[in-house]
């Protein structure tokens, strides 16, 4: 088990040593970044956001209901809910959301690309293959992660707002009191900064687990689950490392 | 011209291949047979390089692959074409754009020409009307005729061709067949062609080099291959009851001119 993670991790190593070379041709690479931010990044946008609103429904909802104590000023509900968004929700668990959604994807695009012999088409063709198609991936999904990390504490806080408006569980001037309270604008470099390792991990990790796939369908759908299960429990782990290190 | 000398691969400690050689010829359609299992891809992925034969050299005109610096495999590379079992287009490319890609990435001409030349090439495999059509949207017939363009878009010296009329019906894979023959001819191309398709053995078999559990057994043409005394040879061709006719024929054939 130990020799055999070694061994993975050193593989996983000399791939990224493939994939961060130069492009063959730097049109082609800015022609695929595009496409690939729009497939990863533009279009996790409606989960980002239909996610983010009604996490940030439910937040409200919650601290509203718990924070009871008259010793507690009533505009916590909102400064909790912007803490929780900025501080775990829009980087930590929307990052883990994306595992599952961009990281089934690149394994299993690259993974039937390795089973089809599209890869070895490429290779044939003295192209680099793991940097033409890994690279523009791992650049474009870290390259807009941060709009969706920035998007999705906004929709949160969006989605406390509707509680405020169309409930009588908080005012909306108490809850907009609250999110505009002991700002501190380091949280939101913070989120961002998350977001970017984490971009890396679930775009790198899938990239990987898809482009060494071997056999067929059935071993593709296996290294799309390994690739999301991998990358999750490396963006936890990640999670407290940066944690301990950015707001310490 | 591609030569192979005293091929050997062995995958976790066991052999497949059993110091192969062989010459494939310039301008010919030259077929590897054999049957399933055989080694004859493990030969052929040697051959452009896709999997390193432990023991043994390959010279490409002369040039010497294992000694090659990656910038002369990078060069060598372009001049090869591969046309793959199952097509291997790429599924989020039209076939405009698969055909393209070569280009894309090494041709020296304008935008306007690359374009010309794909079309050229997506019109002598006999495609119309399916330029903007995704490889899922064509039949297996048409992906194998946009892989062959795709591999003759850069004018390649030389074409590997890995059963290139698997999952094909019969008529379908004669014209094929006729396809890879007639582009060889015209261009001049050493044209490798895996298969164990007899139809296209006796069809454009001008150099056929046989292989059998990792050893070549014969070498001969399509002429020459009835009369061939290698028995794993005899039981690999009429293992079907119409050769099995066919060989019954020719043997009636032999004895009647023998008594004449």
């Amino acid at each position: 088990m130990v020799v055999s993670s070694i061994a993975s991790f050193g593989r996983y190593c000399m791939f990224m040593m493939q994939v961060f070379r130069t492009p063959d041709k730097w049109k082609v690479f800015f022609q695929r970044l595009v496409s690939e931010i729009s497939k990863l990044g533009v279009d996790s946008i409606p989960l980002v956001i239909i996610i983010s609103l009604f996490i940030g429904a439910v937040i409200t909802i919650q601290m509203t209901i718990n924070i009871v104590s008259p010793l507690i000023p009533s505009y916590s509900t909102g400064l909790a809910t912007r803490e929780i968004l900025l501080l775990e929700f829009s980087s930590s668990m929307m990052c883990l959301i994306l595992a599952g959604k961009v990281g089934s994807n690149i394994a299993s695009e690259i993974g039937t690309m390795r089973v089809t012999e599209q890869i070895d088409a490429i290779d044939i063709m003295g192209i680099n293959s793991a940097n033409f198609i890994v690279l523009p991936k791992v650049v474009g999904f870290v390259l807009f992660v941060p709009v969706l990390c920035v998007l999705s504490m906004f929709m949160g806080l969006v989605g406390g707002w509707f509680i405020a408006r169309f409930t009588t569980m908080i005012s909306v001037e108490n809850y907009v009191f609250g999110i505009q309270s002991f700002f501190n604008e380091w949280y939101v470099w913070y989120g961002i900064i998350k977001t970017l390792v984490f971009a890396y991990i679930i775009a790198s990790v899938a990239a990987y687990y898809g482009y060494y796939v071997k056999g067929g369908s059935l071993e593709v759908g296996q290294a799309s689950t390994k690739a999301v299960v991998s990358s999750s429990i490396l963006i936890l782990l990640a999670d407290v490392i940066l944690t301990k290190l950015l707001l310490q | 011209m591609i030569e192979a000398k005293n091929i050997s691969k062995w995958f976790d400690g066991q052999r497949v291949l059993y110091d192969i050689s062989a010459t494939f010829d310039t301008g010919k359609t030259n077929l590897i047979i054999g049957q399933s299992g055989s080694g004859k891809t493990v030969f052929m992925k040697c051959l452009i390089g896709l999997l390193t034969p432990e023991e043994g050299t390959i010279m490409y005109d002369g040039r010497n692959f294992r000694e090659m610096s990656v910038q002369q495999k990078r060069v060598l590379r372009s001049e090869i074409g591969v046309l793959f079992q199952g097509s291997a287009l790429f599924d989020n490319e039209t076939v405009l754009g698969n055909v393209m890609f070569p280009l894309k990435m090494f041709s020296p001409l304008s935008h306007a020409e690359q374009l010309e030349r794909a079309h050229f090439c997506i019109q002598r495999v006999g495609l119309t009307n399916a330029d903007e059509k995704y490889p899922s949207e064509i039949s297996g017939g048409m992906q194998k005729r946009v892989a062959i363009a795709r591999a003759i878009a850069l004018n390649p010296k030389y074409l590997f061709c890995d059963e290139p009329n698997s999952g094909l019906d019969p008529r379908t894979s004669i014209l094929i067949d006729e396809l890879l023959s007639d582009i060889t001819h015209e261009y001049g191309i050493t044209t490798i062609i895996n298969t164990h398709d007899m139809n296209s053995v006796l069809g454009i078999g001008e150099k056929i080099v046989f292989i059998n559990k990792g050893h070549c057994d014969w070498i001969g043409n399509d002429k020459t291959i009835f009369r061939s005394t290698s028995q794993s040879l005899n039981d690999f061709v009429f293992a079907s009851q119409l050769f099995q006719e066919v060989k019954k024929f020719l043997e009636r054939e032999y004895e009647a001119n023998k008594n004449v």
